[in-house]
C-alpha cells in the first residue's frame, strides 16, 4: 500500500476525484466484505456488492447475512454524504435503522443513499438496497450521522 | 427450548458462513438470552486512522445474536427473518478488543419475535451499540418466501 494519507484527506480526495472507490477500497471492512463504489449512469455514486460465500447468512437459499446488507446501506449513506457535504470530520454513525423487504438472493445488491436533511450537526440520510431490479428494494435505511 | 450449546457453535461456526468467517463464539446461552462474541480482526476496520471497527460488524454481530435469541424461546425451530433493526452507536469500540453482543428476546408472538440488544466490551453498563429489532416468524415446514407474507 501506498503511503498512509490523512483519512480524512482521502475521503476529500475521493469527492473531488471523481473515484468514489479510492475511499472505499482505503477502508478494510469495505474490502472483506468486497463493496466497491462505482458511478452510475446519473453520475451519482452507489455501493455495490458482488456476491460471494462468505457474506451469506443462510447458505440454504442461499441468502446474504442481514448484517452485511445493513452494512451495505450504512456505507451508501457515508457515501452519499462524503459526495455532497465538505466534511471537517470523518462522520459518525448516530444510529440507523434498516427495514428488512426480500431476502438478498446470490447476485450482486447496489444501494445508495440520498440526504434527506443536511443540518450543521446532524445530516439524515436514507437508503435503498436492490437487486435486478430496483423498484423492488430488499432493504431500505435510514440513518443520522453526526458530522462534528 | 430446542437450541442448546452445541447447535449454536454449530451455527456459529459452520452453518452461518458470514459469522463463521467473522470468528465469532459462544459465550453464554439460556432461554431467552444468548451472549455471543466477535475477536478483534484488522480485517473489519472501518477507520484505518483509528483502528475502531466499522459499524457494520457491530450490526452484524447484533443482527445475529438478536436472531438466534429467537431461537432460545421457539418450542422448535422454525426459519425466521429480520423485519427490522434499529442500532444506536454510543460510542466506537475499542481497537485491539473483542466486542461481546447479547440479545434478549422479551417478547414473541404466533407471527412476531421481539428482541433488544447491546454489544460492549466488558460491562454492560458501558456499551458500544444497543439495538432493538423485530423478527417475523416462519410456519415450521414451510419454504422460505422470496415475496414479503
Amino acid at each position: 500500500m501506498a503511503e498512509p494519507m490523512d483519512f480524512l484527506e482521502q475521503l476529500k480526495q475521493a469527492r473531488t476525484s471523481g473515484e468514489p472507490d479510492r475511499i472505499m477500497q482505503a477502508i478494510p471492512y469495505s474490502r472483506f466484505i468486497g463493496v466497491r463504489a462505482i458511478v452510475g449512469a446519473d453520475g451519482a455514486a452507489l455501493c455495490e456488492l458482488p456476491f460471494a460465500d462468505h457474506i451469506v447468512g443462510n447458505p440454504t437459499l442461499p441468502a446474504i447475512h442481514g448484517g452485511v446488507i445493513g452494512a451495505l446501506l450504512e456505507s451508501a449513506a457515508i457515501l452519499a454524504l462524503l459526495q455532497e457535504v465538505d466534511v471537517t470530520q470523518v462522520p459518525k454513525t448516530i444510529n440507523i435503522t434498516v427495514d428488512y423487504l426480500l431476502s438478498g438472493r446470490g447476485q450482486a445488491t447496489y444501494a445508495q443513499g440520498r440526504i434527506f436533511r443536511q443540518g450543521r450537526r446532524v445530516a439524515t440520510v436514507r437508503a435503498e438496497a436492490w437487486q435486478d431490479d430496483r423498484d423492488k428494494p430488499i432493504a431500505a435505511a435510514n440513518a443520522h450521522f453526526l458530522l462534528v | 427450548m430446542q437450541l442448546d450449546v452445541d447447535n449454536v457453535r454449530q451455527m456459529i461456526r459452520a452453518a452461518i458462513p458470514h459469522v463463521a468467517a467473522l470468528g465469532v463464539d459462544l459465550v453464554a446461552l439460556e432461554k431467552g438470552r444468548l451472549t455471543l462474541s466477535l475477536p478483534y480482526d484488522e480485517r473489519l476496520v472501518g477507520n484505518p486512522q483509528t483502528g475502531t471497527l466499522h459499524g457494520g460488524v457491530i450490526t452484524t454481530l447484533l443482527d445475529t445474536v438478536a436472531g438466534m435469541s429467537v431461537f432460545t424461546v421457539l418450542d422448535q425451530m422454525v426459519p425466521i427473518a429480520t423485519l427490522d433493526l434499529r442500532i444506536d452507536y454510543l460510542k466506537p469500540a475499542t481497537p485491539g478488543r473483542a466486542v461481546i453482543g447479547h440479545a434478549h428476546c422479551y417478547r414473541h408472538t404466533r407471527n412476531v419475535a421481539f428482541v433488544w440488544g447491546l454489544a460492549y466490551h466488558d460491562d454492560r453498563d458501558d456499551p458500544i451499540a444497543h439495538c432493538a429489532a423485530s423478527f417475523m416468524l416462519s410456519t415450521a415446514g414451510a419454504p422460505p418466501r422470496r415475496e414479503p407474507a
